[in-house]
């Protein structure tokens, strides 16, 4: 995808048009340029480097609409330095933005075939732009299966979008969490354990994977005990980055580069890299 | 009761037991249901079933003073329930809660321990069998206990 950016190292001004909160420590920013420009086109499952000025810059994913390019929305979670600056801007105040970065998830490669996406975390926001497409292209794929799990009732993403999702008879949402309170009515456990639950053509499955690299390890067992092949696995890797474009080598994941070779990968390409604790 | 053993053969749990020792299991078991939010058993309790859950959704839960019960997994259709009637003194260590309306196999375990006592390898096929079980919720427990989703 080409970026409308064409100095890729120099951050364009964006305003915040909307903060929405989405759990104690986590916001979607919705932002617009402030030179009225047509949108800002990009595929599911990319991101972009978000400057705070003074402050610094983050790679953080796109978590809107794909087909919707005038609405560029951010999901972030305050963990550091950045991202608590990032939360803590309002409404009208502006940001820098470079990209769009990175490949994208397979959504034209899953055509015909049944998806299995497993989010954890923070791991949903770039799932979101990948659940929007699939929904508005829905008789273009066999089944539709999102697993979430997070930490808690309260730390769950997209909560209102989640109950319509999970409202649809042409989508299977399963939530789980690690532990709650005694009045929540639904799973608590590991997402791995959802797994066996759910039913789909292993043969035909093209499955989503984006969580903390512990998580996705162990959802990547299960999905390939139950017979999908590396080659239909994709998983979103994160490393610390800088340049965003394959120049300054922060990123690097093996010989490969997350900025530009990721942040998704088919995992059969890294099944080497994968886990290994030296890289 | 002769009902019982389709459904217990073709079980994953139970798939591939020796038609004997199903007839022996079988004769130790009996279907119940419980009410959404029935409690199906407490801490402390003494442990005389383990259950076979058949439809619904149970949370297991511990109770603490400060935040109350804690759900701290639920188990669904084609879930085991239970492993403290194994192991002495046979209490349950934590409440186990319907949440749905749930219908499950219970297995009299008091019956079985006794079978399992005169009949060894019963009771190392079942033993093997909640092996598995055991790994898979210690596996699963320690995922949970490593926080993936909190900030590090
Ligand atoms: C391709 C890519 C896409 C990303 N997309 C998103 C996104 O959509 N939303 C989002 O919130 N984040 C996303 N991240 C992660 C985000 O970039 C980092 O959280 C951010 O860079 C942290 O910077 P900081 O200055 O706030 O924290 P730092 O000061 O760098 O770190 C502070 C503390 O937070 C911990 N920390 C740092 N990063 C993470 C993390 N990712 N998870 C948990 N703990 C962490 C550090 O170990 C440290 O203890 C993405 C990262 C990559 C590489
Ligand atoms: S961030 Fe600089 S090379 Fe990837």
């Amino acid at each position: 995808m080409k970026s409308i950016i064409t100095e890729p190292m120099i951050p364009k001004p964006f305003r915040i048009h909307r903060k929405l909160k989405e759990t104690h420590d986590t916001y979607t920013i919705e932002l617009e340029s402030t030179n009225g420009a047509d949108g800002f086109p990009f595929s599911a499952g990319q991101f972009n480097m978000l400057y705070i000025f003074g402050v610094g810059e983050v790679p953080i994913s796109i978590s809107s609409d794909p087909s919707m390019p005038k609405m560029l929305k951010h999901t972030a979670r305050s963990v550091g330095t950045v991202t608590k600056a990032l939360l803590n801007l309002r409404r009208g105040d502006i940001l820098g933005v470079r990209g769009p970065f990175g490949s994208h998830w397979p959504v034209e490669e899953a055509v015909g075939n049944d998806v299995v996406i497993v989010a954890g975390g923070i791991g949903l926001a770039p799932m979101r732009p990948v659940l929007y497409s699939f929904i508005s292209h829905r008789d273009k794929y066999g089944k539709i299966i999102l697993l979430y799990g997070a930490r808690t009732p309260e730390d769950l993403l997209y909560k209102k979008e989640l109950e319509l999702w999970r409202g649809r008879f042409d989508l299977e949402v399963k939530v789980i969490v690690d532990s709650a309170s005694g009045n929540w009515r639904g799973n608590v456990g590991v997402v791995t354990t959802l797994i066996p639950r759910i039913q789909f053509d292993p043969l035909h499955t093209v499955a989503m994977i984006c969580g903390p690299e512990v998580m996705m390890r162990y959802t990547l067992k299960e999905l390939q005990n139950c017979g999908i092949k590396n080659e239909n696995i994709f998983v979103s890797m994160e490393r610390n980055m800088k340049c965003g474009i394959c120049l300054c080598g922060h990123c690097q994941f093996g010989p490969k580069f997350v900025c530009k070779d990721g942040p998704v990968f088919c995992y059969d390409h890294i099944k080497e890299l994968f886990g290994k604790r030296e890289i | 009761m002769q009902t019982l053993e389709p459904y217990l053969a073709e079980h994953p749990f139970l798939k591939g037991l020796d038609p004997h020792h199903l007839n022996i299991i079988v004769g130790c078991a009996s279907n119940v249901s419980f009410d959404a939010e029935q409690y199906i058993l407490h801490e402390g309790e003494e442990a005389t079933n383990f259950y076979i859950i058949h439809q619904g959704k149970v949370a297991l839960e511990i109770f603490t003073s400060d935040r109350g019960p804690i759900t701290i997994q639920t188990i669904g259709e084609g879930d085991v329930l239970g492993w403290s009637w194994l192991i002495p003194p046979y209490h349950w260590h934590y409440d186990a809660r319907a949440i749905e309306p749930t219908s499950a196999i219970a297995l009299d375990a008091k019956c079985l321990r006794a079978k399992c006592e005169e009949d060894h390898d019963l009771g190392y096929e079942l033993l093997k069998r909640f092996a598995h079980v055991i790994t898979q919720r210690l596996e699963a427990t320690r995922l949970q206990l490593l926080d993936v989703y909190g900030v590090h």
